[in-house]
């Protein structure tokens, strides 16, 4: 089975160009006062094709979301070079949006200004930004909760509000740092539906960080898997062939879903196993 | 365990009415030969009365309240715009927070009234040096929550409106302003309180007009009726402004959440 899963690791062919995200050899390490160096992410590459949803699943603390900081531009790599669309990362990457894990929304802000501000800060009329903003809220299902702050929100409302304000810029690659792990079981299968749905209508290329591999497998066309951190590296990359467009909770009925999910797993098993049984030894040892 | 509006309102009238009611009885019936709370020293709340309600139809009343009202919004304006000045240079520039930190504790820790006869001594016995006393006074609360609500904005929140493409002017207006702002109105009836202290300790150290001085006056001569009245008169004077900061409050903080449901 683990050689079957190594044998669709082999990088798909790309042609250059047409790469959205290139991380090469990135190394992400933390620098803490009177400790050794912690290497977080080993050198790692990782491509993004244009149009192409890639989920990054690995156990919790395995640095896949320094992985997406350092494709946005938020985090400086130790080592590499993250390239966007063939150009070397410099600053903060301004094709991308990120949709955070946890409340980013401006709390002092309506939901519609919220969404709205993402154009104005680029010069719009503050009218056209509003009709905008507007839309989008339409699209994402808030028609209704236009005025309301984001304290009157639910968890599931707010995540789509910061969706719309991801998406009404137009940002051509997609960063996704476990968007919906706050929320419950039925609200990220249908945020997860949603997204699929807007994200269809322009494929924009994604990188999906998710502790969920269920989640990751039903949304994806790509999955990496990503061992236990220190040192963490890429460990499997499985093309995830459902079919679309899908819906994020019926796709878990299909057979081959099933399928995928046992391949993986007994990949991430191991892997999952590998950072709880470091802790326990931790633990043993410390005490 | 919540009281009906009418039924709490009915016992709060309750209260006051009880304590009115021992006063006079302990100011007016002799209890063994002695009065509980001799005239002289306590007055009557009927005498009270009568000479709040004459200053107010005398119209002598007027020209005090203003005076400490002006003293207040003065101090309660200046101190706030230095805080709010101070508080996001200090927040922007750590090395300058730094180097003035020892001081702004030392000052900060200095009671204040101490600084009434040098301010008198600088800004004379007119309006002026009331309002310096607010100044400093209102100036250090305004300026900790300033410093602290750009301090601690929340780097998600920071860092969204950063990939949005947010420049360093537009994270200012729309980030870094409105959450020091949410600090500093939260702190708003600390503030205003503050400011009608300055005023009023001010004006009972040496003045010539306003409320401190009509208590101070009265003082002077053994007239507690006039104290009293004037205390009540004061504690009516920040209720109003309380009333009306609580209006303003209101208004501003719409975005926020109850105080029962803080976090997130």
């Amino acid at each position: 089975m683990n050689a079957a899963a190594r044998a669709t690791t082999a990088e798909a062919p790309h042609a250059g160009a047409s790469l959205a995200v290139a991380l090469d050899d990135i190394a992400i390490s933390f620098a803490v006062k009177g400790r050794p160096v912690f290497n977080a992410v080993a050198p790692t590459s990782l491509h993004v094709r244009e149009g192409e949803f890639v989920a990054i699943v690995g156990p919790t603390g395995c640095g896949k979301s320094t992985l997406l900081n350092a494709t946005a531009g938020l985090l400086a790599p130790a080592g590499g070079t993250v390239s966007i669309f063939g150009e070397k990362l410099v600053g903060l990457n301004a094709r991308a949006g990120y949709l955070f894990q946890q409340d980013a929304l401006m709390p002092w802000k309506t939901a519609l200004d919220n969404v709205a501000i993402a154009l104005e800060i680029g010069g719009m009329r503050r009218a056209d930004a509003v009709a905008q903003a507007q839309d989008w809220l339409k699209r994402v299902g808030l028609a209704r909760f236009t005025e309301r702050y984001p304290h009157e929100l639910s968890g599931g409302q707010r995540k789509r509000v910061a969706l719309a304000q991801m998406l009404i810029r137009q940002p051509k690659i997609l960063l996704m740092d476990e968007p919906f792990g706050p929320l419950d079981a039925q609200t990220r299968q249908i945020m997860g539906t949603l997204l699929l749905r807007l994200w269809a209508q322009d494929r924009k290329a994604v990188l999906f960080v998710t502790h969920d591999l269920e989640e990751a497998i039903a949304l994806s066309d790509r999955v990496v898997i990503m061992s236990a951190g220190p040192e963490a590296r890429i460990i499997g990359d499985f093309p995830i062939d459902l079919a679309r467009p899908r819906d994020a909770a019926e796709i878990r009925l299909d057979p081959r879903f099933h399928e995928l999910h046992r391949m993986i797993w007994s990949q991430l098993k191991a892997e999952v196993a590998k950072t709880y049984g470091d802790d326990m030894n931790g633990l043993e040892a410390s005490s | 365990m919540k009281l009906h509006p009418a039924k709490l309102l009915f016992l709060q009238i309750l209260v006051a009415v009880a304590a009115l009611a021992l006063w006079q009885i302990g100011a007016t019936v002799p209890i063994g030969g002695d009065f509980l709370l001799p005239e002289f020293f306590f007055s009557k709340p009927g005498d009270v009365l009568s000479r709040v309600v004459e200053l107010f139809v005398t119209g002598t009343i007027w020209k005090h309240l203003w005076i400490t009202l002006t003293e207040t919004v003065l101090a309660f304006i200046i101190g706030s715009v230095g805080g709010v000045v101070i508080g996001f240079w200090f927040a922007r520039k750590p090395v300058v927070a730094a180097v003035f930190d020892p001081y702004v504790k030392m000052v900060n820790a200095l009671p204040r009234v101490v600084l009434a006869p040098i301010f008198m001594l600088w800004l004379g016995l007119g309006i002026w040096s009331k309002v310096a006393l607010g100044v400093t006074l209102v100036f250090f609360i305004v300026f900790f929550n300033v410093y602290q609500g750009v301090k601690e904005v929340s780097p998600v929140v920071l860092a969204n409106a950063r990939m949005m493409g947010m420049n360093e002017r537009q994270l200012f207006r729309n980030v870094y302003w409105p959450s020091a702002m949410s600090w500093m109105f939260s702190s708003l009836h600390t503030a205003v309180g503050f400011a009608l202290v300055g005023a009023v300790v001010g004006e009972y150290l040496g003045s010539a007009a306003g409320l401190g001085y009509l208590i101070h006056q009265a003082e002077g001569v053994f007239d507690v009726t006039g104290v009293f009245a004037g205390m009540f008169i004061l504690a009516a004077f920040v209720l109003v402004i309380d009333w009306f900061v609580t209006r303003v409050e209101k208004r501003l903080l719409v975005w926020r959440p109850q105080a029962a449901s803080e976090q997130n």
